[in-house]
């Protein structure tokens, strides 16, 4: 399906971002992207739809290699690919419907979209999805009066739109809180269940990618360190990841906040007791 | 996904700028007869348009052949004229701005002495400097020292209403600390106001040193003195090379003024 | 601010001898410019007329008050000018002032070496310009009247229109961009999804500001024969009666104070 051969990118001030990258991805799978800040994941996604230009080596997607197409070939490809971002890069200004629309863009000539007069298919295409994401009541509401919740969930829709044949997730959680990171984790896995869609989803949280996805892929200063499934993410691997000390550090605040989860619910559960001993 | 697909529903966009139905279209038709109007109205010699033309060849040839040196006495006398009614306008401007603009704050002034400077303030920004200029060469005689007074006084609309603004947009705690430890109407303005405005009145004072260069090139066509009168003479002269010329010197100064206090300004800050 | 050691422990000044020295040296250097420049500036002042300019203005006031209210009805026609002048103008200037603000600015400039210089130059020679001289200019080409005086204000908000807006284009989010262009849209459909939301706001305040500023300015333009109400304050100044002036002014500055109170209003609920 996706096939990455020997990818390197050095930006112009020097800094070697990827060295040597090479995997493959089949239909339907979901991998999971894990590294520290600074390895190099944010510039890998985006040199698959090239919002950052590879330095060498091949980037296939069902044959065809995307380094080597010229303008108007890279946007007939950029729409058989979906992103989602971090903050959620919607058009602030834009309805909720627009954004969703805006996915089509690719697709439909320029007056078309000025104007605003999609298919009725697209539109059908956008209710559903809003459908889907359980934003049907927001429709008409601006892009900016919205939670970072229900954002992201526009933002998966945006990406729907296209119809893609891969999804690229660049930390699709990093500003979201805990229960919410959950729900849309859940979601995009399993949307890209349904429609059998390869995903590569970015994302710093180790326990959440161990949650929810297929394979995980850990990449370190430029350099892919781990290659497999989410069971074989081993303390060793995590160390090889991460380096001893920031592992350590990361378990020990997910130790703290696991601690703080359970004395939360120990304490709700003695409260209840009391209540019920008092009545 | 198809089993929750919607029954096909129509979606318009939403209106961009005004939502209310009734607003909007009052708004836009009301702006459509204006214009209607507004044009029909319109009072143009067509002819005398069409053969000015002619005469436009003739300024862009003057314009793309600048003549600096044949009036160079008249260009330099109206240039220096310009720069120093500047240079002086605008400090003397500072310098009553400044008190005028610790008056019309209403977080450290009195009632009375705030209506008084607003006042001040208000007359001087309701008319353009053009006005002004008009009045002060009626009394002071032709001359760059009514365009120096006209600066002056347009400087102190500027200046003090925004450092009046700036004070009264103070982190008022830093002034209550200050106050707190005893001190009187001096120290607090030293040292819980001043520090907190004086980057931003150094930036604007450059602005408007800026401003003042422009408008020194404005007013010598009322008879203010400047650049301006010698613009004017050259046009009544139908000498556009010189004109050419001394716009290309105001272009120039213009840029000059405005990248340098650009550069002192980020300097400062 | 320095803190250095001495016999009696450490002791602290407000600035170092050096810092206080160019301190002073700044304050004198201010005040020599000052009276340099005021001694080139006043070389041909005659301070007779300065000495009596209280008595002028006296006289002045004496001639200008009351004012002869009854001119207000001969003004009518040239305030209509005056206002249709200003917002013509703006119009022109503000449908001239977008392509080259996206020609000027960073990140929507086809071309860094050829448009963008092209583009910042039509700005700074709009802006260097006051709309009075534009309209000098123009008056001598087309002949007096009311087209001069909107083609002068056009010029004029060009430069204007366009640097305040290139500036809020240069400003935006780029990552919404990043996502339109990622969806695989087109060059025109970045700008029109991406760009033209996050700066029409900005957009709207900056035109009906410029339009306002351009009341005031399109004020004067009869000045120098570009028709509107200036045509008239020209003539009664010229005929020195001063009477006819002070209605004028107020008029003026009715209708300033009327453009600005709309002005603010429109810019209030933009935001």
């Amino acid at each position: 399906m996706l096939s990455i051969e020997a990818l390197t990118k050095r930006y112009k001030t020097g800094d070697l971002a990827l060295k040597d990258v090479s995997f493959s991805i089949e239909r339907g799978q979901v991998v999971g992207l894990i590294g520290p800040s600074g390895a190099g994941k944010s510039t890998l996604i985006r040199c698959i739809n090239r919002l950052v230009e590879p330095t060498a080596g091949a980037i296939r997607l069902s044959d065809v290699d995307i380094p080597k197409l010229g303008r108007t070939q890279l946007k007939t490809m950029r729409r058989r690919i979906g992103m989602i971002y971090q903050e959620y890069a919607l058009v602030e200004r834009l309805t909720v419907m627009e954004n969703v629309l805006s996915g089509r863009l690719g697709y439909v000539s320029f007056w078309r979209s000025l104007s605003r007069r999609y298919a009725q298919k697209d539109v059908d295409k956008a209710f559903g999805l809003l459908e889907r994401v359980g934003l049907s009541d927001h429709v008409d509401k601006r892009a900016d009066e919205l939670s970072g919740g229900q954002r992201q969930r526009v933002g998966i829709a945006r990406a729907l739109e296209q119809d893609p044949e891969l999804l690229l997730v660049d930390e699709p959680t990093a500003s979201l809180d805990p229960k919410t990171s959950r729900q849309i984790m859940r979601l995009i896995c399993e949307i890209c269940r349904e429609h059998d869609l390869p995903a590569i989803i970015n994302i710093h949280d180790v326990m959440l990618a161990q949650m929810f996805v297929d394979r995980v892929i850990g990449l370190t200063a430029g350099e892919v360190v781990f290659d497999g499934p989410p069971a074989e993410l081993d303390h060793a691997a995590l160390t090889r990841i991460y380096g001893e000390e920031d592992w350590r550090e990361m378990r020990k605040a997910a130790d703290e906040a696991a601690q703080d989860a359970s004395d939360a619910a120990a304490f709700k559960a003695a409260e209840e007791e009391r209540m019920a001993g008092t009545v | 996904m198809s089993e929750v697909q919607a029954v096909s529903r129509r979606w318009r966009r939403p209106p961009v700028l005004i939502r209310n139905d009734f607003w909007r279209r009052a708004i836009y038709s009301g702006a459509l007869l204006y214009l209607l109007l507004a044009i029909g109205t319109l009072e143009v010699d067509w002819q005398r348009a069409y053969e000015g033309l002619e005469r436009g060849a003739r300024f862009l040839q003057g314009f793309l052949t600048p003549d600096f040196t044949s009036r160079f006495d008249q260009i330099q006398r109206g240039m220096v004229e310009s720069v120093t009614m500047t240079v002086c306008s605008t400090m003397v401007g500072i310098l009553i701005s400044v008190p005028i603009g610790l008056g019309a704050a209403r977080n450290i002034s009195p009632l009375p002495v705030y209506l008084v400077c607003r006042a001040i303030i208000s007359v001087s920004r309701a008319f353009q400097e053009i006005i002004i200029a008009i009045l002060f060469v009626a009394m002071f005689g032709f001359g760059a020292f009514a365009g120096f007074v006209t600066l002056s006084f347009a400087t102190i609309g500027f200046l003090a209403k925004l450092l009046a603004d700036d004070i009264e947009e103070i982190d008022p705690r830093q002034a209550e600390a200050v106050r707190g430890t005893g001190a009187g109407w001096w120290q607090v303005v030293n040292y819980g106001v001043q520090p907190q405005v004086m980057p931003r009145l150094i930036g604007l004072s450059l602005y408007r040193f800026d401003i003042n260069f422009r408008e020194s090139a404005v007013i010598g066509i009322v008879g203010a003195g400047g650049i301006g009168a010698t613009l004017n003479t050259a046009m009544d002269r139908y000498d556009y090379s010189t004109a050419s010329a001394i716009l290309i010197l105001i272009i120039i100064f213009v840029m000059l003024a405005e990248y340098s206090s650009g550069y002192i300004r980020k300097w400062i800050q | 601010m320095p803190v250095w050691q001495t016999e009696q422990g450490p002791a602290w000044r407000h600035r170092t001898t050096t810092a206080q020295w160019l301190h002073w040296l700044g304050w004198l250097l201010a005040a020599m410019a000052f009276v340099f420049c005021w001694q080139i500036m006043t070389v041909d002042t005659k301070w007779f007329f300065v000495k009596d300019a209280p008595s002028q203005a006296a006289d002045l006031f004496s001639r200008a008050w009351p004012p002869k209210w009854s001119y207000v009805n001969t003004l009518w026609r040239a305030l209509w000018d005056t206002i249709n002048i200003a917002t013509l103008g703006t119009l022109i200037g503000v449908i001239l002032a977008v392509p080259v603000a996206f020609l000027a600015a960073r990140n929507t400039t086809p071309s860094h070496l050829v448009l963008r210089p092209f583009a910042l130059f039509v700005i700074v020679a709009s802006r260097s310009i006051n709309s009075l001289i534009w309209a000098l200019l123009l008056v001598a080409i087309l002949g007096p009247g009311i087209l001069a005086g909107i083609i002068a204000i056009a010029l004029r908000s060009i430069g204007f229109v366009g640097k305040l807006l290139y500036e809020a284009i240069e400003e935006i989010d780029e990552s919404q961009v990043e996502a339109v262009q990622a969806t695989g849209a087109s060059r025109a459909q970045v700008i029109d999804y991406g760009i033209v939301p996050q700066v029409l706001p900005a957009f709207a305040g900056i035109c009906v500001f410029r339009w306002d500023i351009n009341i005031r300015e399109s004020t004067i333009l009869g000045l120098v024969g570009a028709g509107g109400i200036g045509l008239q304050l020209q003539s009664s100044l010229n005929t020195l009666a001063w009477s006819q002036v002070t209605v004028i002014f107020a008029l003026i500055l009715a209708t300033v104070i009327f453009s600005e109170w709309v002005s603010s209003r429109v810019r209030k609920n933009i935001i």
